[in-house]
């Protein structure tokens, strides 16, 4: 629908109204939630699961491929929704133009580091020598 | 700024009663923040320690033994927990649902109980059928 099209003052709104990209934004920050309902669930009853936590058993339960692909998954999900959430939270309490670019600039980056550490760690675990 | 007006000010900003939906929305930020800057600079040293040497994964257990450190993990526990019935409550939320008082005050205290009862259980099993 063009602007104008209609008389109404709804109709009006609606023609001239948002860019319309917020839904996309709105959306995306609720894909990695999504994902997590899943993934979090696998690593709880997957932990409580193993016969124990020693390094030998996580190094060996992340060596095959149905441990090591969900927990990628669930790092890239976790960093993901984390960085989405904390972002939120910025934007609520910093209020100073400057500060806001440059926290949510020292967040992301952590937040990309933590991200590569992990799946660097599970790279070495999955393709290491045993 | 304008001289104060006579007429009465509405009380909505200062005259409230906490309910169990404000404090299940504060809690929501509260261990949303808790996971990403505690739990997930754990998982990303657990990982690593994982992939590294006997001596690195010995000092993560060592940490994960202390009585410190063993409150952190159950706090961590109880804030996923919490995290995640008060997402899955945001989810429900966000499709229109839920929104009326009755129900919206019985979904938040709801994702209370629930996160308590899942920390409660989560740690029963690590502690009595791994150890």
């Amino acid at each position: 629908m063009s602007a104008g099209t209609s008389a109404t003052p709804l109709g009006k709104v609606r023609g001239l109204g948002s860019a319309a990209h917020g839904g996309a934004h709105w959306l995306e920050e609720r894909f990695a939630a999504v994902a997590l309902i899943p993934l979090s669930l696998w690593l709880v009853f997957s932990l409580i699961l193993l016969p124990d936590l020693a390094q030998r058993t996580l190094a060996e339960w992340l060596r095959a491929p149905s441990a090591a692909v969900p927990m990628a998954l669930f790092v890239i999900a976790a960093f993901k929704h984390g960085l989405d959430g904390v972002k939120v939270v910025i934007d609520d309490y910093v209020h100073d133009e400057g500060n806001r670019v440059g926290v949510h600039y020292l967040v992301a980056m952590a937040a990309i580091a933590g991200a590569a550490l992990s799946l660097f760690a599970l790279a070495k675990i999955a393709f290491g020598a045993a | 700024m304008t001289a104060p007006s006579k007429r009465p000010l509405s009380p909505h900003l200062t005259i409230w009663k906490w309910g169990p939906h404000m404090l299940v929305s504060i809690l929501h930020r509260l261990t949303g923040n808790a996971l990403t800057f505690a739990g997930l600079a754990l998982l990303a040293w657990w990982l690593l320690a994982i992939a590294g040497n006997a001596s690195a994964y010995a000092d993560v257990a060592a940490a994960a033994n202390h009585p410190l450190g063993l409150a952190v993990l159950v706090g961590l526990t109880w804030a996923f927990w919490q995290h995640f019935f008060s997402g899955l409550r945001h989810l429900v939320m966000d499709t229109g649902s839920g929104l009326e008082l009755k129900i919206n005050k019985l979904f938040a205290i709801l994702t209370i109980a629930a996160a308590l009862f899942a920390t409660a259980v989560t740690w029963f099993f690590l502690m009595g059928v791994n150890r």
